[in-house]
């Protein structure tokens, strides 16, 4: 079992590096993009011994502690 | 009087805090390693600069997450004094002693020179020798020190009168040429509702000496130790 963890920017943030690569793409020609967000994602292998709904409890629970500043941060959580 | 300088695996700056307290301030102070878990016989204790945990995750991140910061939190809520440098206030902010964040810097630059900050406040532990709106001239040197919170937060800060320093120009004006990463409201350093801890990004520590281009620092420092000798002798 896996677990995936994204952790992006809050919308109302704003993000100099998503800008900078936006700036960059544009250099090279890619005309259609209109925004740029940089985020983070985490992979996780979960023991297998691990019953699924803990793996998401425990999973949730740091991805919000831990990899997320839920000031200026969210997160989403996917178990595979 | 004893002060205590934390230590993390790649602090960098807790041997300039550490050189001035004892002989710019001449009180007894210790390094104190990440997994300590006994602040008992400390007055102030200095969260320094550098890349604690080589900043992964998200800058003072990791270092939030150590024994010793538990210790922190528990020395805080005591009301002891605690004073985070760059890093350092990073770290704060991570832990929750202060609100809001610290973000990459709005130009994308690691920035590493002398800037301008006014006092908003002589009302803090840490300021109490400072005139309000007093300039000083501080280094600054880090690519994360771009100030965030949102606005409810803000209007906290500034009616508590809790935003302590401020970027500015020589003359003291806000503007936005002399905001050297992006922070909102100009901020450059805050403090919590107890007051007793302050988190800044310019380095004080670093502006002790006439040889290093400013003494500026001092003040702050010498504030700290007024404070601590203002609390022994009410004990």
């Amino acid at each position: 079992m896996k677990a995936k963890v994204y952790v992006t920017l809050k919308p109302s943030v704003l993000d100099p590096q998503g800008k900078a690569i936006q700036h960059s793409l544009e250099l090279l020609g890619y005309d259609q993009i209109d925004d740029v967000r940089q985020g983070k994602y985490f992979e996780i292998s979960i023991k297998p011994s691990t019953v699924e709904g803990d793996a998401r409890t425990a999973v949730e629970q740091f991805a919000k502690e831990v990899l997320t500043n839920p000031v200026i941060e969210d997160y989403r959580v996917e178990i595979l | 009087m004893k002060f205590g300088v934390v230590v993390f695996p790649g602090s960098n700056c807790d041997h300039d805090a550490y050189h001035v307290v004892s002989k710019h301030i001449g009180q007894p102070v210790d390094f104190i390693w990440h997994k300590e878990t006994d602040l008992s016989g400390y007055d102030a204790i200095l969260i320094p600069g550098g890349f604690s945990y080589g900043d992964y995750l998200r800058a003072g991140a990791l270092a939030s997450f150590s024994p010793v910061m538990n210790a922190v939190k528990e020395f805080a809520a005591a009301g002891g004094f605690v004073f985070g440098i760059c890093n350092g206030f990073q770290i704060l902010c991570e832990t929750g002693l202060l609100p809001g964040a610290l973000m990459r810097n709005e130009n994308l630059h690691f920035v590493c020179k002398h800037v301008n900050i006014r006092t908003e406040t002589s009302n803090t532990p840490f300021t109490r020798q400072l005139d309000h709106g007093l300039v000083l001239s501080l280094p600054i040197a880090h690519a994360e020190g771009n100030y965030v919170c949102d606005q409810a937060t803000l209007e906290l800060l500034e009616t508590g009168d809790r935003i302590v320093f401020r970027y500015c120009d020589e003359d003291g004006r806000l503007t936005d040429e002399s905001n050297p990463n992006g922070a909102f409201s100009n901020i450059a350093g805050i403090c919590n509702e107890g007051r007793n801890v302050l988190g800044m990004m310019p380095h004080p520590e670093r502006a002790c000496e006439d040889l290093l281009g400013s003494t500026d620092g001092r003040a702050i420092f010498l504030s700290l130790a007024r404070s601590i000798e203002a609390v022994e002798v009410a004990a």
